[in-house]
Parts: C-alpha cells; sequence; structure tokens
C-alpha cells in the first residue's frame, strides 16, 4: 500500500510576474488522503490543476501513476483523467443541465452505457452524497452545500481511483462543512481512493487526512501526519495556527 | 491609431476561429446524435428572434419602397417598385438584416453563455471529466444558427416585400396586383443548381455563410472569456463587433462573386 500515486518534482509556475509555485514538491501514496494547507496565494488550487492536466509546469515534473502527464497526448491524458475526479470550489455544475443530467454527463458523453444503467449508477452516487432527491432539480434550485455534493457525484460517477478536491468547505456554515467533511471521509472509506484536499479548515483535515502538506511561497514546507501537524513547534506553524496553545487544543477538538 | 484597434483584433481572433471551424468540420459525424441540443438552439436563436425580424422586415421593406416609390414617381416609373423591393430585399436586405439582428442576439448569447462557462470553471470541468467540449457546446450552436438564418431570411424577404406592397398602394398610388406582379417577375430567374429563384438562392447562401461566421465568432469569443463578469462583458461586445465587420466585408465577397465575377 506505500506504492507512491502522485509525484511533484521541483515544480516552478510563473503567472505574468508572479511566481506561484517555486520548486514544488511532495508525494502521495495509493489509498492515502493528503491535505494540502497553506496561506492564500501559495498555489495549493495551482498544484491541484498541474496534477490533473489543467495546467502545465514551467519547469519540473508531475507524474500521476508513474506516468508523466506533461508528456501525454491528448488522448492520453484523457484517459488519465477518466481515472481521476476532481471537485472545483464552487462546484463547477453545467448551468442548462438538471442534477441527474449532470451526473450522468461524462457516462452519456464517453461510455455506451443504457440509459437505464446510467441513471441506476447517477441514483446510487446521489445516496452516496445524501441527497436521493434531488435529480431532477436544476444548479440554480439548490444550494452552495448541495452544489457542491452533486460536483462530488459527478467526480465519483466514474468510480475513480483519485479524487482531487478543491477547498470543498469553502462558503460553507460549519455545520454543513462538517457534513461534507464526513461525506468525503466516506467516500475514501467505500470507494478506498487516493486524494488530495486543498483546505484551510482544521477540522476538515483533522476528518479527512492522513497526511498535511504545508505550503509556504509555492515550496512544500512540511509533509507530516495531522496529529504532528497540529503539535507541531516550528515557528512558521505556529504563527499560522495560532500561537496559543490552548486555541490550538481547542481547534483540534472542534 | 485606435480606430483601426477593433479590425486588428478582429483579424488577431481569426487564426482560432479558423481551428474551431476545423473542429467543427471533422466532427459533422456525430450531428445526428446532437438532435435535441441542436433543436434547442435552433429554438433560442430563430423562434426567440422570430418577432424582431418581422419587425424589422416589415419596416425595411417599407422604408426601400418609400425612398425608391418618391424618386421613382417623379419619373413616372412607380409600377417598378416592386422589383426594386424584390430584389433589394431577397439579394442584400433580408440575409443583411436577420443576420445583423442574429449577431446581436444570438452570436452575443453564445458569447455570453460560453464565456460565464468559461470564468466560472465548468469549461474546466468538461475538460476534466474528458468531454469534448467541441461536440456539446460548439456544434450545435453552429449548426443550429446555419439553420436557422436562412430561414429567418426568407422570412424577413417574404414580410419586407408585403411591407413595400403596403407603402406601395397606400402612398405610392400602385395597386397590389402590379406591385407583386412586378415583385414576382423580378424573382423568376432560376438558379442553376436548385429550383429557387437566382436572388433568393444568392440571399440564401449568404444567410447561410453569415449564419456560421457568427456563431463561430460568438463561440471564441465566449471560449476566450477570462476575468470574471468583465470578461464575459468584454467577450460578448467583441463578438457583436467582429460579427458586424464579418458580415459586412463577407457580404462584398460573395456579393462580387455572385453576381461580378
Amino acid at each position: 500500500m506505500d506504492e507512491v500515486v502522485i509525484r511533484l518534482r521541483d515544480v516552478h509556475k510563473r503567472f505574468g510576474t508572479n511566481e506561484v509555485l517555486r520548486g514544488l514538491s511532495f508525494d502521495v501514496k495509493r489509498g492515502k488522503t493528503l491535505a494540502i494547507m497553506g496561506p492564500s496565494g501559495t498555489g495549493k488550487s495551482v498544484a491541484l490543476r498541474h496534477i490533473i492536466g489543467l495546467l502545465k509546469p514551467d519547469s519540473g515534473s508531475v507524474e500521476v501513476e508513474g506516468r508523466e502527464v506533461t508528456k501525454l497526448s491528448k488522448k492520453e491524458l484523457s484517459s488519465l483523467r477518466k481515472r481521476m475526479g476532481f471537485l472545483f470550489q464552487e462546484g463547477a455544475l453545467i448551468n442548462w443541465l438538471s442534477v441527474g443530467d449532470n451526473i450522468a454527463l461524462p457516462l452519456r458523453e464517453n461510455t455506451d452505457m443504457k440509459e437505464s444503467e446510467i441513471m441506476e449508477r447517477v441514483q446510487k452516487r446521489l445516496e452516496l452524497v445524501r441527497i436521493p432527491d434531488s435529480a431532477k432539480k436544476m444548479p440554480s434550485e439548490i444550494s452552495g452545500g448541495m452544489k457542491k455534493r452533486v460536483g462530488l457525484a459527478r467526480a465519483l460517477i466514474t468510480d475513480p481511483e483519485i479524487v482531487l478536491y478543491d477547498e470543498p468547505n469553502a462558503g460553507l456554515d460549519p455545520e454543513i462543512s462538517r457534513s461534507i467533511n464526513e461525506l468525503i471521509r466516506d467516500v475514501q472509506r467505500e470507494l478506498h481512493v487516493t486524494s488530495i484536499v486543498v483546505e484551510h479548515r482544521i477540522p476538515c483535515i483533522r476528518t479527512v487526512a492522513d497526511e498535511v502538506l504545508f505550503l509556504e511561497e509555492g515550496r512544500a514546507l512540511v509533509q507530516v501526519p495531522p496529529d504532528e501537524f497540529f503539535s507541531s513547534t516550528l515557528p512558521r506553524l505556529v504563527q499560522f495556527l495560532g500561537p496559543d496553545p490552548v486555541a490550538r487544543a481547542n481547534a483540534l477538538d472542534q | 491609431m485606435s480606430f483601426l484597434r477593433p479590425i486588428l483584433s478582429f483579424a488577431g481572433g481569426l487564426g482560432f476561429q479558423l481551428e474551431l471551424l476545423g473542429a467543427v468540420l471533422i466532427r459533422v459525424g456525430s450531428i445526428p446524435k446532437r438532435w435535441t441540443l441542436i433543436s434547442e438552439q435552433v429554438f433560442q436563436s430563430a423562434v426567440q428572434t422570430v418577432h424582431v425580424v418581422l419587425l424589422v422586415g416589415i419596416f425595411m421593406g417599407m422604408i426601400v419602397a418609400l425612398q425608391t416609390g418618391i424618386e421613382l414617381a417623379r419619373i413616372g416609373q412607380q409600377d417598378q417598385i416592386g422589383t426594386i423591393v424584390a430584389v433589394s430585399m431577397a439579394r442584400e436586405m433580408g440575409p443583411f438584416i436577420t443576420a445583423t439582428i442574429l449577431a446581436a442576439t444570438a452570436g452575443s448569447s453564445m458569447a455570453a453563455e460560453i464565456g460565464t462557462m468559461s470564468v466560472s470553471d465548468e469549461l474546466s470541468a468538461l475538460e476534466v471529466l474528458s468531454i469534448d467540449r467541441i461536440k456539446l457546446l460548439i456544434l450545435p450552436r453552429i449548426v443550429a444558427l446555419a439553420i436557422a438564418a436562412p430561414l429567418l431570411t426568407i422570412l424577413c424577404d417574404t414580410i419586407g416585400i408585403i411591407g413595400g406592397g403596403f407603402v406601395a398602394s397606400s402612398q405610392l398610388n400602385v395597386s397590389w396586383q402590379l406591385y407583386f406582379d412586378s415583385a414576382t417577375e423580378a424573382l423568376t430567374d432560376q438558379a442553376a443548381l436548385i429550383a429557387l429563384p437566382k436572388d433568393v438562392y444568392g440571399g440564401l447562401v449568404k444567410a447561410f455563410v453569415f449564419g456560421l461566421l457568427i456563431s463561430i465568432i460568438g463561440c471564441s469569443a465566449g471560449l476566450n472569456a477570462r476575468g470574471g463578469a468583465l470578461g464575459v462583458g468584454r467577450a460578448t461586445r467583441q463578438a457583436v463587433r467582429d460579427s458586424i465587420i464579418a458580415i459586412i466585408i463577407s457580404n462584398y465577397f460573395m456579393t462580387w462573386l455572385m453576381y461580378q465575377a
């Protein structure tokens, strides 16, 4: 189970004059969940977009399942992406399609499955994300939290082996946020996927992560298990998480 | 030199638009599978624009009849009004007016819809899901407008000729019978390849090309939209401006090919 599935080595990425990634390196092992944490603008979402091939690094390597993503042809990249799921910050649902049609879209477009099989699978995924009666609703009729659930159901419809979550709790209240965290954990347990979660919130990281990567100025500062991360005495981590150990302990208990 | 900016911007987008057209052409085989999406787009671009085309078309026919009729009446040739209105509407006014309306309605709406998808990560989501966005989003819109533009042009031609007849009979003392006889006589030359009057056929070819141009320009502006609501607004404005430039330039060359070359 210690096989490395995702490996970034010395990845650099610049947007105009802004160098976002400055030699980012990390590994994610099969079946594990890595949470990426760090101040805004340090390149957390940018790193995720490199892994799924939406961005290409200026230099460095991005390997998924032992294959260099930047060197894949369009067809090979498409085939790799079919084994991956991506949850966008706002869900990125197609506005003119219903919830059910959004989730069914990858199967309708990329497979020869019968409509009855597709709808059965859509229903199973809706049940997994705990919104079983929402297939007919339009994205404009559902809340932000539900959009994320639908986005997750769509990301999981092809049974991916890797799932990438870009700030799954952004803009959600603590209650819905807690249910999304439980959902991510259930998905890990039931589908045994390898995941990366870009997240700011400590409760989410405590619930879902096997390891935490702290990103600072486009580089990995530490990559350690959550307990070690939250009890770290590294000055930068203490500064980021809060100097008061009691407050940190409370945060751990949330 | 700022007055050249729209033209330079128009020329700068040509490469991407040609690439998009090529990408659509190699996917034409998937049209039957996309028929539902295409018919929805035909409804959005054509059916929801019919009333505008009818209104503008009838007044355009009335204006042409009035402008030419007054001059013709001075030399006692007002019985030729039907000919002039019919030929102007079929060759030029019908396709041009319809295309301009479609650029402002369907073209801008394509740029805004696809642009919004672009800035809200929906296009990235399609890419991540390995879904061919050309087949799903672009092909139905282009095919729909290539169908809708000629259909609306026929409507515009017809209503324009009727509008001209109304002015001819009510203001220029030309009987309906005489007006329509001269209008239909003007459109009797058959086209070589199809059982349609040559001028009507030429106008429909123009309309087809305009439909292609408007949709390609609208879709490419949307696909290239960046930077939130501001970017969507910029893409929409660019789509309408570039479509009108493309309609006028291509109109000249098509007219030259059809009637001069």
